[in-house]
């Protein structure tokens, strides 16, 4: 145990300075690249994708950004462009409402099951 | 020839299908002991089937073109190792192999469950004979491996290269040794539904089954991500794509029902629940069939798209669901006895993991066939990704990891908080390490620090129990401790991996203030498939280490594909990762370069997991 | 009254899921974005190919014209096999084509048009891909037919003998 806090402590030590000083502008880029689905090997996202479309997003988004235009913006953008297909984190409107509410539901479902078997039980 | 032999030899097993269910039916009341013939029978249906698939292997070994697979799917210039890995890389042969493996496990559950009561084990072969009909028609009707043309073709169009790869050639055997493991535990259980079976005994026999299944989807899977790791290319292990997700849904109920049959064993309680899993576990083993071959998602690895194969698993499937609905509604005794259930007892916890655990099923299965729902109903596309899972799951990991530190603690019946001091020791000190590690980095510290504290308090608390508990209940101890270990892992993968991406041209340096990676030179290389560029660069850490890399561009002939090979140096804790890509019309090449710290761990971890398993197995057949 | 509802709610379910990959079995996998006709053009600056000097959409774009927005590159393969059409519609007086250069060499670029021939009335740069994705586009080649700010049809991959007849049709 002691020799993994010291692997850990060390990892951090080696990476601290590292995440500090990286360019803001770089992570976003990634955030959004990362969100965005790939037209061409449609599987991937555009962060992964070394396609040439996939490419020119990317420079887009960084372009886009260092315009001072907001991660939103950017969405709002590409989603007039190519439709809501190409963004990976579905918004939460008319069409979405069930696929983000039925997980949700079923939890709730299945604790309100077994709370019941609890509370039925006598000591 | 070959194709001849494996077409008869296809239609002889199916020939014995239905010899063994006229056998069965006769045996079933007629006679006291279990007829052995039946036995006979699936071996030779066995048998027959591995002729089949052999003949078919052949084929693919003497590049045998008259046959429609092997012109598809092969071509003379590729080593002998892919041609015979071919064979179940493409659909017609992985779904023969499906058949192979189903009436190998028929054949070993008589073996092995002659202990059983006679009925059962005739009914379960009769449900099992059922499934393996439904894949005989489906293979001999709509994708028929032994398909002659003529003219003779004397070239293949070759195998896809990303599928020429050692893990990807042992991981569809293993996977579907996993999935239909998973058949036989769905004809047991409606067997022993239908006889109203469903007992302690049923529950210790038929864990084997599950135990079997459930290790063999879990190599399966990481083999899978192993191979997603190195060949896709950008670096990543798990994509929640859509075929991922069709195999995780099945190992995430089998693994429910692995926890679920526990209580079943100990306790007699929770039947309906263990069917119903049981159930659940096969449906969407087939259902996962039906979303990867018919074509319906849209996925990085998919096989060619034909609808009426699709239709025909369709229509398979919900045949198999409504049987096993009615049997089970029809045939199913619900206990009238009161059930008794402590809130502090190990059967509540077990029930909380099995909450938990169906949660993320949904979320799963909810996530991934949403879209082709929405689209049929409102004709709009929209696509789920990472974003979407990452959301609704991991807030739940936290309780969940929590739980599964807790749970074991407890005993069943009735427990207590004595003596559990060290709970909330463990508790402390997770928290503040965690504290410790998340305070300096510039991520959202609330759910790091949670999250971290959670997979910390499960690994303290299990390792404290190798010492404390030494081989007691070793193999849960196993799994749970690499469980959290893998949440630590990915964990902190995800945390501090640091990447590059950039356009570098020969000769060119590229510098931040992590690394200095410097493009040396390039070399082509000539392969008997395929023509090789190796890119040559040295990466300077910080801390002024060199490393070189040797990352590759493979264009093979046959198929005429560019594949992007990536350099991966790995050690104990990270992972130095490069790939380099060709851009198009331009002289610079397209550089990715990643530090993945406790990569290893993962696949570790897992393997752990498996381990446990593994244990389990050996300990129970030994008892 | 449980056991009996939560069959009858079941296969009611499975029925809805049946239905729902039956009709999503005939749906294709494969995703193409719509183009939205009522939209204006996209408005841009760019650079002209080999050129330093800037144009920008409304100098190009005139109303009552039918323009023929063509994104090629010459190491488009499929671009070859549709500038046949593209070489016959410039001879036509009623459309004017508008190519946009994606990730090209000039060098590259101009030895494709001494070769094939050069049907543009004016070529676009667009060296990083940013001004194609302006367009809604994601390949090589597409094109647009264009009136009045608005886009008419819109073609992905090369342009075919129907697509070459669809177009002439439109611009009667």
């Amino acid at each position: 145990m002691k020799i993994i806090k010291y692997l850990i402590l060390i990892l951090i030590i080696l990476n601290l300075s590292s995440i500090k000083a990286e360019d803001q502008i770089n992570d976003l880029n990634i955030k959004i690249t990362k969100n965005l689905r790939c037209l061409i090997c449609q599987g991937q996202s555009v962060y992964d994708s070394d396609t040439e479309f996939a490419n020119s997003v990317k420079i887009l988004v960084q372009n886009k950004l260092r315009d001072g235009q907001s991660e939103k913006e950017i969405y709002s953008y590409l989603k007039d462009k190519y439709g809501e297909w190409i963004l990976y984190d579905p918004e939460f409107n008319k069409n979405t409402y069930f696929l983000w509410l039925l997980p949700v539901l079923m939890f709730l479902v299945g604790g309100a099951i077994i709370f019941k078997l609890l509370i039925k039980t006598k000591y | 020839m070959t194709s001849t032999i494996g077409f008869y030899s296809l239609t002889f097993g199916l020939v014995c299908s239905f010899l063994i269910i006229f056998f069965s039916v006769k045996n079933f009341n007629n006679s006291q002991f279990f007829d052995n013939k039946i036995l006979s029978i699936t071996f030779l249906q066995f048998f027959f089937v591995t002729i089949s698939f052999f003949s078919l292997i052949l084929a693919f070994v003497y590049s045998d073109f008259s046959n429609e697979t092997v012109f598809n799917h092969s071509h003379t210039t590729k080593p002998l190792f892919y041609k015979i890995s071919g064979t179940w890389g493409n659909h017609e042969g992985s779904l023969l192999l499906w058949l192979l493996v189903l009436t190998f496990f028929i054949f070993v559950f008589l073996l092995k469950s002659q202990k059983q009561k006679k009925e059962y084990r005739i009914l379960t072969s009769l449900i099992q004979q059922v499934i393996i009909i439904g894949f005989f028609f489906f293979l001999i009707k709509t994708s028929n491996p032994f398909n002659y043309i003529f003219p003779v073709p004397a070239q293949g169009l070759g195998l896809n290269p990303i599928l020429q790869d050692p893990a990807l050639a042992i991981h569809p055997p293993i996977l579907y040794l996993g999935y239909v493991g998973s058949s036989i535990i769905f004809s047991s259980a409606l067997a022993a539904t239908t006889l109203n079976y469903v007992s302690k005994d049923w529950a210790k026999h038929i864990k084997q089954w599950v135990l079997v299944s459930w290790i063999f989807l879990t190599l399966g899977i990481l083999l899978g991500s192993i191979w997603a790791y190195y060949e896709l290319g950008w670096g990543g292990f798990w994509f929640w794509d859509p075929v991922e997700n069709v195999s995780l849904m099945p190992w995430l109920a089998l693994t429910t029902l692995l926890h679920c049959i526990l209580v079943l064993e100990k306790k007699l309680l929770l039947s309906s629940w263990a069917i119903i899993l049981s159930i659940a576990t096969f449906t969407l083993s087939m259902s996962g069939t039906f979303l990867v071959r018919s074509g319906i998602l849209n996925s990085v690895h998919t096989f060619a798209n034909d609808p009426e194969r699709g239709l025909y698993i369709l229509i398979f499937l919900f045949c198999l669901i409504f049987l096993s609905l009615f049997i089970f509604f029809f045939f199913f005794k619900f206990e009238k006895k009161k059930k008794n259930l402590f809130w502090l007892s190990k059967e509540t916890a077990i029930l909380i993991n099995n909450w938990f655990m169906m949660y993320f099923l949904s979320v799963v299965l909810i996530g991934t066939i949403y879209p082709i729902f929405l689209e049929v109903f409102s004709s709009e596309k929209i696509s789920i990704g990472p974003p979407f899972y990452n959301k609704l799951i991991i807030p739940f990991l936290v309780p969940f990891l929590l739980a599964m530190a807790i749970g074991p603690k407890l005993k069943w019946i009735k427990s207590n908080f004595e003596n559990k001091k060290h709970l909330i020791l463990f508790f402390i000190i997770s928290l503040l390490l965690s504290i410790l590690i998340i305070r300096n980095l510039d991520i959202s510290f609330l759910l790091n620090t949670v999250l971290v504290t959670s997979a910390f308090y499960l690994f303290f608390i299990t390792s404290r129990d190798f010492f404390v508990k030494g081989f007691k209940r070793l193999s849960q101890n196993i799994a749970h401790f690499g469980f959290s270990l893998l949440i630590l892992s990915i964990l902190f993968n995800n945390i501090f991996s640091t990447e590059v991406i950039s356009n570098l041209k020969l000769g060119e340096t590229l510098e931040n203030e992590n690394f200095k990676i410097k493009f040396e030179n390039i070399k082509e290389i000539n392969e008997y498939n395929y023509k090789s560029i190796k890119g040559k660069f040295t990466v300077q850490d910080l801390n002024g280490s060199n490393e070189i890399m040797y990352p590759e561009l493979r264009i093979y002939n046959q198929p005429n594909i560019v594949t992007s090979e990536a350099d991966i140096k790995t050690n104990l804790l990270t992972d130095k990762f490069m790939t380099m890509n060709y851009i198009q019309n331009q002289d610079y090449f397209n550089i990715r370069y990643q530090v993945k710290p406790f990569m290893l761990w993962i696949w570790l971890s897992v393997l752990l997991i498996c381990f446990g398993g593994v244990i389990s197995f050996i300990k129970k057949y030994e008892g | 009254m449980k056991v009996k509802f939560l069959p009858f709610f079941l296969v009611i379910l499975l029925i809805f899921v049946f239905f729902g990959f039956y009709k999503g079995l005939q749906n294709s996998n494969i995703y193409t974005p719509e183009v939205n006709l009522k939209k204006n053009i996209p408005s841009f600056t760019a650079k002209l190919l080999g050129v330093k000097n800037e144009i920008s959409s409304k100098e190009i774009f005139k109303d009552d014209v039918y323009y023929l927005l063509n994104i090629w590159a010459s190491w488009c393969v499929p671009c070859r096999d549709e500038h046949k059409f593209l070489m016959d519609f410039s001879k036509s007086e009623k459309i004017e084509i508008i190519g946009i250069n994606y990730k090209d060499k000039i060098k590259n670029a101009r030895n494709f048009l001494n070769e094939l021939g050069n049907p543009y009335e004016i070529i676009i740069s667009d060296l990083d891909g940013t001004l194609s994705i302006e367009w809604g586009a994601y390949g090589v080649p597409e094109s647009y037919l264009i009136y009045n700010q608005k886009i008419l049809k819109k073609v992905v991959g090369p342009i075919s003998l129907n697509n070459f007849f669809e177009i002439k049709d439109l611009v009667k």
